[in-house]
């Protein structure tokens, strides 16, 4: 039976500051002051216009010494060396793979600094080249991390590892970078029975979590057995629970993420997504993540 | 096994809201919400000439804007073919007869009638667009106010129409005829309703009906490169009939609700 709800809608209630920790945060939109003292030094998102030092883009002041900067909230991925990201195979040219990471520019994964399967270590000869496209084609998805970045901003990956690769059966998430934590690692086998990748460019890979993990090889062979219901019952609801803390502009973590899955199981899955069950999950979990701190 | 990527059924919409008269300046306006789609249809009645084919009845004119909010295919001229594709299948959709009572706009046979100017106005794209749409046509055909008027006859036989003085006093449409799209897209062996964008790029064939809130089929249409087998087409039309049954019921209901608010109704509108 087909389930329709519709409702009237409802003004949004203006969610208070969240308490502060650690004093409060100056907030700039475009055209905003942000000093009208000529002694710092202006960094990126400012501009000098009549002795004033303007924010260009919206976001928080960071002050270092005296170098000022406006750290944008919406972006671009902005690549550093270390970060892992997922990304999605564009274009296959001659001795590299371009790729869309959610930067300005597509990121770059030369055949040199790709994996052969089987973990082998040679040198990329002219066949290598040919089979190019036996590896990864366009609109495949990997995990890769960034190895060095380019003078123009474009960043060139490696999957020099095995836990890196091409990514087999899972869901995709697309939020923006600046929610994503930096954290020690970023693949967590969840406990309630999926694995999660948090890239850093804002791409979230979703995926059940595989039985034997020393069956890897590089990443190559995608298994294109159908997954379990339940194994895909707990992604989808891992996937809600990730647009929810989204919509509501939480960091994500792998605490947070667990503990909104474990604030949403009292819902369906599919009434996550409604604004008055999202607000409950998130007010839950912000609650548990202010009690771990403190 | 019936779960997608976000927890539905195949026959679950996204959670939807409506809110009409929300254009001041226009005679019936809504505004409806399908997840990350929103739409904007405002409904303007102004007189006119019956068509020479048929005299004694007043008309509909559709017209579809892409605004370029919406995505950044639709800058400039980008969203004028997707426009005009969207506006033919309303007229297609409502070329049934039955649809709309147009002999009640009316007003002299062979010359003046109501014709009543239906602007959709795409806010943001988020799959689906032709359900919201014909969701959105409805609740602003069911929120139209035409004025009354009355035809004078002069000695010398001129006709002059006089527009009634109560701004309250004027007449209602009855939707209860008026059809709503559901389109049933096609992914790999099955067939959903309401697909999101991500969906949408999975799927290869997709089927588009009208249905009445009695069930009844006034149009069909199928969209897509790939081929439909019949017997999954007489699936679809069933689930859509189905489905479009129950939207009706839902969409009538929360129309009755927002009518029982009467004027004391908080608008939100588009800055709540």
């Amino acid at each position: 039976m087909a389930a329709i709800t519709m409702r009237l809608p409802v003004a949004r209630k203006a969610v208070g500051p969240s308490t502060a920790r650690g004093g409060e945060k100056h907030l700039v939109a475009p055209g905003d002051t942000i000093t009208t003292d000529t002694g710092y030094m202006r960094g990126h998102g400012t501009y000098v216009e009549e002795e004033k030092l303007i924010a260009s883009v919206a976001g928080a002041v960071e002050r270092v010494n005296k170098l000022v900067c406006v750290k944008a909230l919406k972006t671009r991925y902005n690549g550093e060396v270390g970060d892992i990201v997922v990304g999605r195979i564009t274009e296959v040219q001659q001795k590299r793979w371009k790729v869309e990471t959610n930067s300005r520019l597509d990121s770059v994964l030369l055949l040199s600094s790709m994996n052969l399967p089987g973990g082998e270590l040679r040198r990329r000869s002219a066949e290598d080249e040919l089979a190019m496209r036996d590896y990864l084609q366009e609109g495949d998805l990997i995990s890769a991390e960034v190895q060095s970045v380019f003078s123009d901003g474009a960043v060139s990956l490696h999957t020099r590892s095995l836990k890196y690769g091409k990514l087999g059966q899972g869901v995709l998430v697309q939020v923006s970078p600046s929610l994503v934590k930096r954290q020690k690692t970023h693949f967590h086998d969840l406990p309630c029975g999926a694995s999660v990748i948090l890239g850093n460019n804002g791409f979230i890979w979703i995926y059940p979590t595989p039985e034997h993990k020393d069956e890897e090889a590089g990443g190559f062979t995608t298994n294109l057995e159908p997954v379990p219901l339940s194994d895909r019952e707990v992604i989808s609801r891992l996937r809600n629970c990730v647009v929810a803390l989204v919509t509501q502009q939480l960091m994500l973590f792998d605490t947070s993420i667990l503990y909104c899955y474990e604030a949403s199981l009292p819902h369906q899955i599919k009434d996550i997504l409604k604004p008055e069950v999202m607000e409950e999950i998130v007010l839950e979990t912000r609650q548990r993540l202010l009690d771990l701190e403190g | 096994e019936d779960l997608r990527v976000d927890g539905r059924g195949c026959e679950d919409y996204r959670c939807a809201e409506v809110e009409t008269d929300v254009v001041s300046n226009t005679s019936g306006s809504a505004r409806v919400k399908l997840g990350h789609t929103d739409i904007l249809v405002g409904i303007k009645a102004e007189m006119g000439t019956p068509k020479l084919e048929k005299p004694d009845e007043g008309y509909l004119e559709f017209f579809v804007d892409c605004s370029a909010n919406a995505t950044p295919e639709f800058e400039g001229r980008g969203g004028e073919e997707l426009g005009t594709e969207l506006a033919n299948t309303l007229y297609r959709v409502f070329s049934s007869e039955s649809s709309v009572d147009l002999k009640s706009l009316c007003i002299n046979p062979r010359e003046h009638c109501w014709v009543l100017y239906v602007d959709v106005l795409l806010l943001e794209c988020g799959g689906n667009l032709l359900d919201a749409i014909s969701i959105a046509v409805k609740a602003a055909l069911f929120n139209t106010r035409i004025p009354k008027v009355r035809v004078l006859e002069d000695e010398e036989g001129s006709k002059e129409i006089e527009l009634s003085d109560d701004p309250y006093d004027c007449i209602r449409l009855n939707v209860d005829d008026v059809p709503c799209i559901v389109t049933l897209s096609k992914i790999g062996y099955r067939h959903v309703v309401d697909a999101t964008l991500q969906e949408e790029a999975c799927s290869l064939a997709s089927l588009l009906i009208s249905v009445t809130s009695k069930g009844a089929l006034t149009s069909m249409k199928k969209v897509g490169r790939g081929s439909l087998d019949p017997e999954s087409i007489f699936e679809m039309m069933e689930t859509g009939k189905r489905v479009g049954k129950s939207l009706h019921i839902a969409l009538q209901k929360i129309l009755d609700e927002e009518e029982s608010l009467g004027t004391s109704r908080q608008k939100v509108g588009f800055l709540g």
